[in-house]
């Protein structure tokens, strides 16, 4: 008595072209199916409209002062220097890991020293290039804590990395790069704009 | 086998039952395209001129209309008015408490009014409106018996009264229209189908996009089927 | 290469019943040679489950099961997620086909007398499935918390409260509040993501099992074990499961992926059968639908529920409609046990069985129409003669099945 099915065409040419063409057909298949539930994790719509870009009026930032907005749920510092402070930063390059913003950290217009549009006015992502804490703002000059050579800056408490007050990191330190400067520009003299580099592309 | 081909009948009549509608009034087709973007919108326009005073689309947003063929700038022009911004929500300026107190009921949300009513409803509905001062809003509805909703489209179609008359024992109730509006009856029955267009649009807005990556799916469905066939067929060479 | 491969084959074999766990399952699993049409059902429910799963855990990362906000969220799901009309109209389109493969699955096994011995346990598990399956459709479509969400979930949960003595404290335990609410809602949702679907996927893997230990039936309804080859211990009748029901299952997959995207992407409410337009209104706890029905693979029970209309001994009709809807499905699990017939199979069996099961098909899919039409007095009476007939299929079978005239059962499969 001999069983129903006898193996003796086991993988033949036609076999073995279709076993390869159905498996690459089903792994098309799958990438297919597997890309719409990937794409379903970035952000929705909701986080994108939440993300957009954040119009701030800059006309009563006065030198020296610090004002801090949100832009896609994360801090954005907006910086009016003074003379004095900008006078620093020539200073202490020396010290700094990149001080031309060489690392793609900034956008092209704000590839200089100041790291920025307007030289006096900063716009950054206020969160430390290490692991994401965000730094403090310390305009004092050579506090007790920091030391004397210690010009004004960016201070962050959580593993002790150093930012000068263009958010260029100090050399040697946790932090690896320079602060982040986001996308923004000038709707007029006063109006900034926080995200992109016009209305349009917003 | 017999049950299998009963059972698949029964699953092709399936899609082919509709909204069911109330007795005594019959629907009138919706004459709607949702593929024609100028109608769709015309229909946007007219929603967020005269629907969103009272009612929100709470769930849709303006910049979705890219579907429609309204980039973001067009959007800003054409149907953003409350100085929000494109990617906003489509509510509505009316104050919650207020509305329950103007209307007796808040009127609902239309982000998905097209897939509870149907098209169909809705397009008989909003020309179904006559003057009727036994009620508070001054208007009643022929389709929805004393609607909470006032006539808004009234400059537009005009005023209509209820006519009641008796063949043969029945009351048959009809529409007449005794003062014309800015428009005719075949102008505003296309204003009424571009925005009844425009709501089915809003219930769904993938529905385009839907239909069209289901196409290239089920054409590679096929070309899998001939082949796991083919090689069904090539293995069970084997059984005897 | 291949020596590498191999030399991990050992590896893991020495500490896992790898290849052991393939060969008993798969390469060395016999299934008769002559499975038909019927025989996909299987495969597919499981192809089902695993769709479910899948469209299921990615639902759950943006959905809210709040009475505030899980409307909402749907619509969140369905508009501002990438691709989330998809997942959701994949899940949804899932929970019906879920049933029309099962549903399918059980008449298989009614057509050719899968249930009964050696199968009685396996009948047993896949009844437990059927139950677990109907819990989770039920939870599930509570929570999109729209009109019919709302108003099914308080017609069932009312059911329980028809229970002598412990319904009202059940209706409770069920509900959480004194009323459907945020509460009910909070704790479906957990039945629907946790409890229910671990219960489901032990009872489908224990299903297997005891599948694989007592063999596949066939169309035939005779046991290919009775028949082995001497010398190889094999059925003469049998096939490795690995490669050719393999092949073979994966036609019926496509095939059904076929009929599964159609809907998916062309007719995704399918009429108002798998998404009811009244479920596009929110909750509204003050008023009901004009018209409510469930979802059409709950509209059978549910008519017999409303066709009850008369007090009888000392039960009231409301009880004895939750009585019967709840037999309508338990009854399911006492087939091996009703079926008395000589043969298993519907080819041997004789016209009486043949005409019994015609009119249990009719009176399923005649009181499934019944259930989603608004009840009217003709409709009532002609939901109370179907359940009669429902009901007498089975009730009626340890005779019928007996005096039945059969035909003598072959020693080999027919091809």
């Amino acid at each position: 008595m001999a069983d129903s099915f006898s193996i003796e065409n086991e993988m033949n040419g036609r076999r073995r072209f279709l076993v390869a063409a159905t498996s690459v057909a089903g792994g098309i298949a799958g990438v297919g199916i597997a890309t719409p539930f990937m794409l379903s994790m970035m952000p929705s719509e909701r986080a994108k409209a939440a993300g957009a870009p954040v119009e701030v009026d800059i006309e009563k930032l006065e030198p020296g002062m610090l004002l801090m907005v949100e832009w896609r749920g994360r801090v954005v510092w907006i910086l009016n220097r003074t003379q004095e402070m900008l006078a620093t930063l020539e200073a202490l390059e020396d010290q700094l890991a990149d001080p031309n913003s060489e690392k793609d950290q900034q956008p092209d217009y704000a590839r200089n020293r100041t790291r920025s549009i307007k030289p006096e006015i900063l716009v950054a992502v206020g969160l430390c290039t290490h692991l994401g804490c965000s730094p403090v703002f310390r305009k004092d000059i050579a506090p007790e804590d920091l030391g004397p050579d210690w010009l004004g800056g960016f201070f962050c408490p959580c593993h002790g990395s150093k930012f000068d007050l263009a958010g260029r990191v100090y050399s040697n330190l946790p932090a690896p790069t320079n602060m982040v400067v986001p996308p923004h520009t000038y709707l007029t003299d006063t109006r900034l704009l926080v995200g992109a580099e016009s209305k349009e592309s917003a | 086998m017999m049950k299998l081909r009963t059972f698949l009948f029964i699953l092709c009549m399936a899609p082919l039952s509709v909204f069911s509608a109330p007795a005594g009034m019959e629907l009138d087709e919706a004459p709607i395209d949702t593929t024609d973007n100028a109608s769709l919108q015309r229909g946007a326009e007219s929603f967020v001129n005269y629907c969103l005073t009272c009612h929100a689309a709470s769930y849709m947003r303006y910049n979705r209309h890219r579907d429609i063929g309204l980039n973001e700038p067009a959007v800003l022009e054409r149907l953003v008015y409350t100085g929000q911004k494109a990617g906003d929500l489509m509510l509505t300026a009316m104050d919650k408490k207020e509305g329950e107190e103007w209307f007796g009921v808040l009127p609902p949300d239309l982000s998905v009014i097209a897939r509870s009513r149907g098209a169909d409803w809705l397009y008989t509905y909003l020309r179904a409106f006559y003057r009727d001062s036994t009620t508070v809003p001054g208007w009643n509805n022929l389709l929805f018996d004393r609607a909470a909703m006032p006539h808004v489209l009234y400059e537009l179609q005009g005023e209509q009264k209820l006519v009641v008359e008796t063949v043969g024992g029945e009351e048959i109730e009809s529409l007449e229209l005794v003062k014309p509006g800015k428009m005719t009856v075949s102008e505003y029955d296309h204003y009424v189908a571009d925005l009844v267009n425009y709501l089915v649009y809003l219930g769904e807005p993938h529905a385009n996009e839907r239909k069209r990556i289901g196409i290239y799916v089920l054409l590679f469905l096929f070309g899998m089927l001939a082949l796991t066939i083919a090689l069904k067929r090539e293995y069970w060479r084997d059984i005897h | 290469m291949s020596k590498g491969l191999n030399a991990l084959k050992d590896w893991i074999d020495a500490r896992f019943p790898m290849t052991s766990n393939w060969e008993a399952h798969l390469s060395k699993y016999y299934a008769p040679k002559n499975f038909n049409f019927w025989y996909y059902f299987g495969s597919l429910a499981l192809l089902v489950l695993v769709n479910q799963i899948l469209t299921g855990i990615f639902l759950t990362m943006n959905y809210k099961p709040d009475a505030d906000l899980a409307f909402a969220s749907v619509e969140y799901i369905m508009r501002d997620v990438n691709y989330g009309w998809l997942i959701r109209y994949m899940h949804s389109t899932g929970a019906s086909m879920f049933f029309v493969v099962v549903y399918l699955h059980m008449f298989r096994g009614m057509l050719y007398g899968s249930y009964r011995k050696p199968r009685e346990l396996l009948w047993l598990i896949g009844m437990g499935i059927f139950f677990v399956l109907m819990s989770l459709a039920f939870t599930g479509y509570i929570l999109p918390w729209g009109q019919m969400s709302y108003w099914g979930a308080q017609v069932i949960v009312s059911m329980f409260g028809a229970i002598p003595v412990v319904g009202d404290t059940l209706t409770l335990v069920l509900l959480g509040d004194f009323n459907l609410s945020d509460a009910t809602l909070n704790r479906f949702f957990a039945y629907h993501v946790v409890t229910l679907p671990l219960m489901m996927i032990v009872l489908v893997f224990v299903h297997i099992l005891a599948l694989h230990e007592v063999g596949s039936n066939n169309p035939d309804g005779i046991e290919i074990k009775a028949n082995k080859n001497p010398e190889t211990k094999i059925p003469v009748d049998g096939i490795p499961f690995h490669p050719y029901y393999s092949v073979k299952d994966i036609v019926g997959v496509i095939a059904f992926l076929i009929v599964f995207c159609t809907i998916v992407f062309f007719a995704p409410e399918f009429g108002g059968y798998f998404l009811e337009h009244n479920n596009f209104i929110p909750a509204n706890t003050l008023q009901t639908p004009d018209h409510i029905a469930p979802v059409w693979y709950f509209t059978p029970y549910y008519s017999m529920l409303r066709a009850v209309t008369v007090n009888f001994l000392w039960i009231d009709a409301k009880l004895w409609g939750v009585i019967l809807m709840a037999a309508a499905v338990v009854i399911f699990a006492f087939l091996p046990w009703l079926d008395r017939s000589p043969v298993k199979s519907i080819r041997y069996k004789g016209p009486i069985f043949k005409f019994a099961l015609t009119m249990f098909v009719i009176s399923f899919f005649v009181l499934g129409f019944l259930g989603m039409e608004a009840p009217t007095p003709l409709y009532t009476l002609i939901a109370q003669i179907f359940t009669v007939v429902y009901f007498a299929f089975f009730l009626l079978m340890p005779w019928y099945s007996k005096i039945d005239k059969t035909k003598p059962e072959p020693k080999r499969v027919s091809k």
